[in-house]
């Protein structure tokens, strides 16, 4: 590449992203503490995007996807990455142009490279959510999905969001130009990826495909279930939504071990969408109790 | 209250200008101004541009006709011509040619009678936002003159756009911003509007509405990385120079061959490479690029042992990749790509880019290469078991198990190898497994190809594997190897067998299992492949035993025949009037036997003089006549001491001589039967001449009538000619 400063690191990357979206007036928030597969799924993009107040929030998110676990021998594919999610509500009018400014930042010039936007309608049967938008293309890389929310927990939204997800290990494997994620260089000062979670890859894997008790995550599932009922039936919307995503969660990793027959897998996902709506329900009714 | 008729509106022309900044060659191009004689009302230029976020490239070129058409309705008082639509990532826009106003006019029509009840003539008024004093005295009746006044064409635009863009029927549309219920493919940023050059200004809100705040303007956009920002537009000619200034190639068409000279151009500079030809592709980049910019980039040596469709899956469905060929047409190791921005260090770090996108592509291809080819493809059909085909009809491998049943049932039909049939049927899905398919399914069954060929499975077999699903759209190519054929066909009698015999066949509604595609597809092997295969022992099988169900297959195969030769012009009544045979190919050279036949002067003539001889027969089944007395299918009850004519002789004669025509149809002999029956055609002919079916005398009626259902059932044996059109 041309550019003759040195690539961000992968934490410098970060940092730099939470500048940028700071100063657009997000929120900075940490990531939440309960597992799931996209950042989406952080009650900061999937509630706050419902209703009428306006909120515009940055963060990172774990995010984990245990059938991609590939015990760490593959290049491109982990089972726990990080997601940067950024949620501005309603959604602005220069969207595409911060975007474009974002990728600058982290040392992506676009008058360097080859940026566009590319079809991507994006939905979450899970949440019941969906959307439309892009893909953003820089020189043939997905480095990013940009959405506008149309409706989330099968509610239309009052006010459509602008959502973009950067799938932060792939642009920063394109940033740094290299092949293999667990060489990236994480900290500038000699600290690579796979330093800090290979070992978590491998061991992951194995429990994702070998060692997680099906059993035991059915009856998790179930519970996580009925949990969430409870805690609707007390209008308590965020602790309901905590044990939705487990379940989602529950679901992801019994998908993994290949116990779910295709009929099932259906049947899993409705049940989950069912608990998003009705946490989305909940979330809604107390934002409008607040409200009068 | 009666309806009343309505006189024909007349529109009465406007009062007679000129407009001497109208171009001559205009107004003799324009001929819709000639409906207004000794009047040229002044030509305008119009032009709309909806500027947007980026519109899906597919959703393009639809919009633009979809915004012409709806532009020429809206505007259709202002006689619209000239239209030119554009369209492109960021915009879709039109220039026309419209009048200057719409011209006074006078509607007169007829109301209630005079003396008739007051509220009748209140509701006229009312119904035309009338008053009394407009109303006339006609004879009995109210008449209403009722003039509007000459209306501008911008006033006319400014009443119309904005519901015509508020309802634009957009595949999808979405929401953005506040909380306006203006909806548009993605985000609508500007609406450029000029009426001559002048703005015609409106707003897009309604109501509460905000319509996000757009109202019309004089502004445009170019490029967004290499002009950013907007641009002041004085009219068409402005707005295209600008834009080509601004790096946007406007038109699509334009943008099209740009980018195909484009490729050629750099694929020809880099080692005199050549571009292979991708339509499909070409239209897609064309959606995707405001100013194209062709580029080269190059693929890793160690990667072009990956099997090209592999390859080709990679570059052209996930990165738009075009694939070149060397001087020998060999595979060569570039690819060609548009770039959208002519960037400031031409193009290297772009290349350097997708080069290294394509690596991660291929390294991640390579990944899955390697390691499914460390299994052997036998190994995985158990694995099948747990793959669900369809709830109601179980695990892929159930359909493995059938299949390779029925692949060795057909093989010997075929001329195949009944063991290796059987061997590609079990090997065929396995590859649902691989980690190559799991990824990439278009690759199904060529992938399989390949990991069976690495197993050192028998070539036959190797070749079954890969071209089983085939045919898989009109387009594609049908099998025609014996064993290839015998697993394709069996792949597809399958699916038909099982999904009739669940009741799940296509309706008007669905084809959920495109059960279509699969009939076509049998149909397809058999005919090219010119194969004599009975069908209905096939199905038989297929169905292991429900034979209740073979009739409905059948019949469903050959209505998909007749619909297939209509969609190709041929013959597709003649089909129809031959009938059911389950020998497809059997059916088919009957058919072209007549339908060549029938472009003969004497087949014509015959079927002309078959229909006459059919109508007296008609005439006296439909009177009620008892069908003893005229039927005769071989001549019963043809007695030649009745004859009176020798023209009864001589076409009984040609009759007897017709007696070998089944044993030539059964010996599949059909044009040689059809010379047979032409004969019939003088002697026919001459009959007509010289006499008359309807004798007085019942007895000697009924038997030339015995006569001519003869000649009817004669013909009759080749197809009913009475369900031949002509």
């Amino acid at each position: 590449m041309a550019n003759a400063i040195p690539p961000p690191s992968f934490q410098e990357m970060i940092l730099r992203l939470h500048g940028f979206w700071a100063r657009q007036g997000c929120v900075i928030l940490q990531p939440y503490d309960i597992e799931m597969g996209a950042g989406t799924f952080h009650p900061a993009t999937t509630l706050r995007a419902l209703g009428e107040k306006p909120w515009n929030a940055a963060y990172v998110q774990p995010s984990r996807r245990p059938a991609d676990g590939r015990y760490g021998e593959n290049p491109n594919r982990l089972q726990h990455y990080y997601q940067y999610q950024v949620i501005m509500k309603p959604s602005p009018a220069d969207a595409q142009d911060l975007l474009l400014a974002s990728y600058r930042e982290i040392g992506l010039d676009p008058a360097l490279h080859d940026f566009r936007f590319v079809e991507d309608d994006w939905e979450s049967p899970t949440l019941g959510a969906w959307g439309l938008g892009w893909e953003v293309w820089c020189d043939g890389m997905e480095v990013g999905q940009f959405t506008y929310f149309q409706q989330v927990g099968g509610i239309p939204v009052v006010l459509p969001s602008f959502e973009m997800t950067y799938g932060l290990e792939r642009l920063a494997m394109y940033v740094q130009e290299v092949e293999n994620v667990f060489e990236l260089d994480y900290n500038g000062a000699g600290v690579t990826y796979g330093d800090v979670f290979l070992r978590a890859e491998q061991e992951y894997s194995a429990h994702n495909f070998e060692y997680s008790n099906p059993e035991m995550l059915t009856r998790h599932f179930a519970d996580a279930e009925a949990e969430c009922g409870s805690l609707l039936r007390a209008k308590l919307a965020l602790p309901a939504y905590d044990q939705c995503i487990k379940a989602s969660h529950l679901f992801n990793l019994l998908d993994a071990r290949g116990v779910i027959s295709v009929t099932e897998r259906a049947s899993h996902i409705a049940r989950v969408r069912a608990l998003a709506k009705s946490c989305c329900e909940a979330w809604l009714a107390g934002e409008l109790a607040c409200a009068v | 209250m009666r309806r009343l008729a309505a006189v024909p509106a007349t529109v009465i022309a406007s009062a007679e200008r000129s407009n001497p900044a109208l171009p001559s060659e205009d107004s003799l191009q324009d001929t819709r101004a000639s409906a207004f004689p000794g009047s040229e009302p002044p030509r305008s230029e119009f032009l709309l541009e909806l500027f947007s976020e980026e519109i899906p490239a597919r959703m393009q070129a639809r919009g633009a006709e979809d915004l012409a058409r709806l532009v020429t309705e809206a505007l259709a008082p202002l006689s619209p011509s000239h239209i030119e639509p554009f369209s492109g990532p960021r915009r879709i826009a039109l220039i026309a040619r419209i009048n200057a106003s719409v011209p006074e006019s006078t509607v007169v029509e007829r109301g209630p009678r005079l003396f008739g009840p007051e509220t009748a003539v209140a509701g006229f008024l009312r119904k035309h936002a009338a008053v009394q004093e407009q109303l006339h005295q006609e004879g009995e009746f109210w008449v209403l003159h009722k003039t509007s006044p000459e209306q501008p064409a911008t006033a006319l635009i400014a009443e119309r756009l904005p519901a015509l863009l508020r309802r634009f029927p957009w595949p999808k549309s979405m929401r953005w911003g506040g909380t306006s219920g203006l909806t548009w493919v993605r985000p609508l940023k500007r609406v450029l509007c000029l009426l001559d050059g002048v703005v015609v200004p409106f707003r897009l809100a309604i109501g509460a509405d905000d319509g996000h705040r757009l109202a019309t303007s004089n502004l445009s956009e170019g490029h967004r990385m290499m002009a950013p920002g907007a641009f002041a537009v004085k009219n068409a000619a402005d707005w295209r120079r600008k834009l080509a200034e601004r790096f946007v190639v406007l038109d699509a068409g334009e943008r099209r061959a740009l980018i195909e000279q484009g490729l050629n151009e750099a694929a020809a500079r880099e080692r005199n490479l050549a571009i292979l030809p991708d339509a499909g592709l070409l239209d897609e980049v064309t959606g995707l690029v405001e100013w194209p910019v062709a580029l080269i980039g190059r693929i890793d040596d160690e990667f072009m042992d990956l099997p090209p469709e592999v390859m080709q899956v990679s570059m052209r469905v996930n990165q738009r990749y075009f694939a070149t060929r060397d001087a020998f047409g060999g595979a060569a190791p570039f690819f060609a790509f548009v770039a959208n921005i002519q960037a400031v260090d031409g193009g290297e770090t772009i290349i350097a880019g997708n080069e290294r996108v394509l690596r991660a592509r291929f390294a991640d291809a390579r990944h899955f290469w390697d390691l499914d080819r460390k299994q052997r493809l036998e190994t995985r059909l158990h694995a099948l078991d747990r793959v669900t085909f369809h709830v109601e009809l179980g695990s892929q491998g159930e359909r493995v198990a059938r299949l390779s049943r029925l692949a060795e049932y057909l093989a010997p039909k075929l001329g195949a190898n009944p063991e290796l049939a059987r061997r590609a049927a079990l090997l065929a899905k396995a590859d649902l497994t691989t980690g190559m398919v799991g990824e990439f399914p278009e690759l199904q069954g060529i992938m399989g190809s390949y990991y069976a060929l690495h197993d050192g499975e028998p070539a036959e077999v190797t070749a079954a594997i890969r071209d089983h699903y085939a045919p898989k759209g009109p387009s594609d190519d049908v099998p025609a190897a014996p064993v290839s054929i015998a697993v394709a066909l069996a792949d597809k009698l399958d699916v038909l067998a099982q999904f009739f015999a669940i009741g799940e066949k296509p309706t008007g509604a669905g084809d959920p299992y495109a059960l279509r595609r699969a009939g076509l597809g049998v149909i397809r092997i058999i005919r090219e492949n010119k194969l004599r295969l009975p069908l209905r022992d096939a199905i038989g099988f297929a169905l292991e035993g429900r034979h209740e169900f073979t009739a409905d297959i059948l019949d469903f195969l050959i209505e998909r025949l007749r619909i297939q030769l209509r969609a190709e012009g041929a013959r597709h009544d003649v089909l129809a009037a031959i009938g059911s045979d389950d020998d497809l190919t059997r059916l088919l050279a009957r058919t072209e036997a007549v339908a060549a036949f029938l472009k003969t002067e004497d087949g014509g003539h015959l079927q002309a003089t078959y229909k006459r001889a059919g109508n007296f027969l008609r005439t006296e089944e439909q009177r009620g006549a008892n069908p003893s007395n005229i039927t005769s299918t071989d001549g019963e009850g043809v007695v030649r001491d009745w004859f009176t004519h020798p023209e009864e002789h001589l076409l009984a004669d040609a009759l007897v001589a017709c007696r070998n025509v089944p044993q030539l149809i059964a010996d599949e002999r059909f044009s040689e039967a059809m010379t047979q029956m032409a004969r019939l055609r003088v002697p026919l002919d001459a009959f007509f001449d010289k006499v008359t079916v309807n004798d007085p005398d019942e007895a000697i009626r009924y038997h030339r009538l015995r006569l001519l259902n003869w000649v009817r059932s004669t013909i009759n044996q080749m197809a009913d000619f009475s369900r031949i059109e002509g």
